[in-house]
């Protein structure tokens, strides 16, 4: 069944934007991972890199809008040039920051600095850590990573991130390692905050599961191994109508790094743009038509209506 | 016989309930029922489900359930302890036999 039928069949059509509270920013593709199941295909040979022109434009947009959160996103966003003043500048715009680190960009050359940046600028932190296992988390984002991601950890725990109570939020993120739907969210949290604490004297705020979504190097691992249209069938049996309201596409505008406005930031992966009748780039950006737009669907939806959601 | 069991196979499950489909629409409902979680967790049921599979040494289990132990944030630790539990009862009831054959042995001894 076509996605589109889906909606239709849980009184979902047409999938409309219920408001913006999230300005989804992607800074570009560049990283200084690789990893297997990411849906940019990021890593270090990658060039696209937002303009500070464009981030520019993005902190205007943010100055004349009642938009309250800035979620910024990569690739590694860090290794842009224009991260440090784009933070700032939503900080004194009276925006919450979020930023999806990797962790060990903390590693790289000039940001050894970040964690104490993020902690000055009360930034949320949420950073990917597929599981709480060496072995899994290495087989997938690359030899070392996991270690690194520990002590990344650990230096953010020691800035006071990821204290009950506090606001220095810190959250994880986990994905499948491969082709099955992610654990039921509480469980698995209850199994990180024990593993985690007893092995390595580490804690954080919430972790959330994603699914994979069958988008980038992802879809390329499911059809170079002929799973592709095993998994679209495991999502599309797992469509779950209670997920809709909840969806991320209905709350945020996605800006990618050439200032052009999606739905998501898988849209923005698969050039797939806005429906033509919006604004096309973030110098059109029109809070009033946007926070009530039609949303772009297609089979890669059920990416994010499978089981309990994927937000 | 390499290509007796094809992994695809399983998705056609449904097909079992072409002829008789009332007995195939209760057996649905009974293993639906039987999965579902109450006074043991679905994580306590699928490793179940997984050590019988190897028990049984049923391809299709297998794979089924061990799709179902990562779907429930289970790794290799817990699936290698499930698959031995299961193993060393299974050995355990074979060396349990041995007490038969001594009794047999007993029988046909002066």
């Amino acid at each position: 069944m076509e996605f589109q039928e889906a909606l239709r069949r849980s009184s979902g059509y047409p999938l409309k934007a219920l408001g913006i509270t999230t300005l989804q920013v992607n800074l570009g593709y560049r990283c200084n991972l690789s990893c297997k199941h990411c849906h940019v295909e990021a890593g270090p040979s990658r060039e696209e890199s937002m303009s500070p022109a464009t981030a520019e434009s993005i902190l205007s947009v943010l100055t004349k809008t009642n938009i309250s959160v800035l979620d910024i996103t990569g690739g590694s966003p860090e290794l842009n040039p224009s991260f440090r003043s784009l933070v700032v500048g939503a900080r004194e715009s009276g925006c919450q920051v979020m930023v999806r680190t990797n962790l060990t960009v903390f590693f790289e050359p000039d940001m050894g600095d970040l964690p104490d940046f993020y902690r000055d600028h009360r930034v949320e932190i949420i950073a990917s850590l597929p599981y709480f296992r060496e072995e899994n988390v290495d087989r997938v984002r690359g030899n070392g990573v996991f270690r690194k991601s520990i002590e990344a950890l650990r230096r953010l725990n020691r800035l006071g991130y990821g204290t009950a109570g506090a606001d220095l939020r810190l959250n994880l993120i986990y994905n499948p390692q491969g082709i099955y739907l992610p654990p039921p969210q509480s469980a698995l949290e209850r199994d990180y905050k024990k593993e985690l604490g007893e092995r390595f004297g580490i804690f954080f705020n919430r972790l959330f599961t994603l699914t994979n979504m069958p988008v980038g190097r992802f879809r390329d691992f499911l059809a170079r191994t002929h799973n592709l249209p095993r998994y679209m069938e495991m999502l599309k049996g797992s469509f779950n109508p209670d997920t809709l309201g909840s969806l991320m596409c209905r709350h945020l505008v996605s800006v990618g790094w050439d200032g052009t406005l999606y739905d998501c930031d898988f849209n923005q992966v698969m050039g797939l743009p806005l429906l033509s009748k919006y604004p096309r780039t973030v110098d059109d950006f029109d809070p009033e038509v946007l926070s009530r737009r039609e949303i772009f669907s297609g089979e890669h939806c059920y990416g994010c209506t499978a089981g309990q959601g994927s937000t | 016989m390499t290509d007796y069991y094809d992994d695809g196979d399983l998705d056609r499950f449904a097909e079992v309930g072409t002829y008789r489909p009332d007995l195939f629409r209760k057996f649905m409902e009974w293993y639906s029922a039987s999965l579902s979680e109450g006074a043991l967790s679905k994580r306590e049921k699928v490793l179940i489900g997984l050590a019988v599979a190897h028990v049984l040494q049923c391809p299709y289990c297998i794979d089924a359930y061990t799709k179902s132990c990562l779907e429930e944030g289970l790794n290799l630790d817990h699936i290698t302890e499930a698959v031995h539990v299961a193993s060393a009862v299974r050995g355990g009831a074979s060396l349990i036999h041995t007490i038969q054959a001594h009794n047999a042995v007993e029988r046909l001894s002066l």
